[in-house]
């Protein structure tokens, strides 16, 4: 333990790699003076399963379905991440109706994904009935994404050149009436979370970080939005037809624990902005791109796609040597720059903190090691 | 007394059977999740598929206080230690769920040139109850959990069902 630049006068606790708030497998080593940490040290690997290595053994259309095991949380902007990376290389234009159902899918998913990290964050801080709260809200987007993709959580939709399946009028009315009934209990959060001292207490003014720390670091995504950075690709290199749509970015003012938590809070309603717009203006037309090849084998050359997913920048770059399979797949995930700033915040602060700093990170384990 | 195997050394006949019937019926299972299945455990134990139903819905942090192990995703090699000292910890009598695809045999995961992954948590651990799926939807792993009680108890409720559906 002591090789690794460790002191003998601190004691080191290990938090992980099982413990219910690393959200998974991660594990940080503590060195502790008394309650507050000296240094943190954040123990990645736990979650190794060779995404990208397997993305050199397998066709384009083979490695589609490991995306929506990458961050499972927000598993259709990364097929659409992957997707949109190969209709580069294959130079298709995605027909508009797909991209209107790709972008409404993909913002129900966002949305989800904003709800179980509510639900599990709190329930980090001690609070479990939002946690039953977000679950059952949750669980009426999972019933509209089943309706459509077929599954509940891995989700593998998109297809190269567009959807395979399209939308029916049953689920566009589904996503209003979501809307209506999101909406309508936001006063049960307010009430329940936002007003509450206990959680207050426990998130305002802890783990604070500068705007030139998210610089430094390369923070995307509600982390770097949490300290008033309004960075989006969404808005900053838009992709897809989210141009169309009327929407802000939330933005944080201190950088703490609390205004990423209301970033995400308030980034729900966007979304649902996003969708009804686009529920509202979907065009008819066909949902697959003509002339997508039967054996896809891109010609030589190299791109990289970014897309905003639900915890930063989710880039792909994609090397093709006109072969049948990737030459090299580069994944740029999110959880990764973003728990790089874990051992600079975690410093001073008490065990209690690093629970609700760490939480506030969004970590998807198995998407930082890949 | 119990042996090292969770086999105890003596029977006890009727009150084994009435302990049994307490151990099945209130399933204390570990907050143990590896992967992408762990969150549908979690949706299970929410609030549609309410666990609780089945006592079942007290997931405990601490291997110490629990009875089950649901191995929720892909063990990874480094992972694969943990397990089994977090099985060890557990008291006996214990029992294992392996959840989804990765924890039964690897997985979309496994293929010969694989270098990072325990292909199956039975390598590892006995498992009892292998729930298949990827993920297994949370009724599966209701079904999985139903399946054990039955395994505990010698009765099930589940065969209530088949008798009908026979």
């Amino acid at each position: 333990m002591l090789e690794r630049g460790l002191e003998e006068k601190y004691y080191v606790l290990n938090l992980g790699p099982q413990h219910p708030s690393t959200h998974g497998v991660l594990r940080v080593e503590l060195q502790m003076e008394g309650e507050f940490i000296v240094k943190a040290d954040p123990d990645i690997g736990y979650g190794h399963r060779g995404h990208e290595h397997m993305a050199e053994n397998r066709t384009y259309l083979q490695f589609l379905p490991n995306l929506g095991r990458v961050d499972y949380l927000h598993a259709l902007a990364y097929n659409q991440c992957y997707c949109m990376a190969v209709e580069k290389l294959l130079e298709l234009k995605v027909p508009e109706r797909a991209e209107f159902i790709r972008v409404i899918t993909c913002e129900l998913n966002r949305i989800a994904s904003h709800l179980l990290w509510i639900g599990a964050y709190l329930l980090d801080l001690g609070a479990f009935t939002p946690f039953l709260y977000c679950f059952d809200d949750r669980e009426n987007i999972l019933d509209l994404l089943d309706r459509v993709t077929g599954s509940r959580l891995t989700y593998c939709y998109y297809r190269f050149g567009g959807v395979p399946r399209d939308v029916d009028d049953d689920f566009l009315a589904g996503c209003k009436a979501f809307a209506r009934r999101l909406r309508s209990r936001y006063r049960d959060y307010e009430n329940l979370v936002n007003k509450n001292v206990i959680f207050l207490e426990r998130t305002k003014g802890i783990g604070i970080i500068t705007p030139e720390q998210c610089v430094q670091y390369g923070l995307t995504g509600p982390m770097v939005r949490g300290s008033g950075i309004p960075y989006d690709i969404r808005k900053c290199e838009p992709y897809s037809v989210y141009p169309l749509f009327d929407f802000e970015i939330p933005v944080g003012s201190t950088g703490d624990v609390y205004d990423r938590y209301m970033v995400r809070y308030r980034e729900m309603e966007q979304s649902l902005r996003i969708i009804e717009q686009a529920v509202d203006r979907i065009p008819a037309g066909p949902i697959m791109a003509e002339k997508v090849p039967k054996r896809i084998k891109p010609a030589p050359g190299e791109v990289y796609v970014a897309v905003e997913a639900a915890r930063g920048e989710f880039g792909i770059f994609l090397v093709s040597q006109g072969e049948t399979a990737p030459y090299r797949l580069k994944l740029r995930v999110p959880s990764f720059g973003n728990l790089s700033i874990l051992p600079e915040i975690a410093v001073d602060t008490l065990v209690a903190d690093l629970v609700a700093i760490l939480g506030s990170i969004d970590v998807v384990v198995p998407e930082i090691d890949r | 007394m119990e042996t090292k195997t969770g086999e105890p050394l003596i029977h006890l006949g009727v009150l084994e059977e009435a302990l049994n019937l307490a151990r099945a019926n209130s399933l204390w299972p570990m907050t143990f999740g590896l992967a992408c299945c762990a969150i549908e455990m979690m949706a299970a134990g929410a609030a549609r598929f309410d666990l609780d139903r089945f006592g079942a819905g007290v997931f405990r942090p601490s291997p110490r206080q629990c009875d089950l192990m649901i191995v929720a995703g892909t063990i990874s090699k480094k992972m694969g230690p943990a397990v089994v000292r977090l099985y060890e910890q557990m008291p006996a009598p214990k029992w294992v769920i392996a959840m989804g695809n990765c924890a039964i045999s690897g997985g979309p995961f496994y293929y010969p040139d694989m270098y990072a992954i325990v292909p199956g948590a039975d390598l590892l651990i006995p498992v009892d109850v292998y729930v298949p799926g990827c993920p297994p939807r949370p009724e599966g792993l209701i079904e999985g959990i139903l399946l054990l009680e039955e395994k505990i108890t010698g009765r099930g409720r589940l065969r209530k069902f088949r008798d009908v559906a026979q």
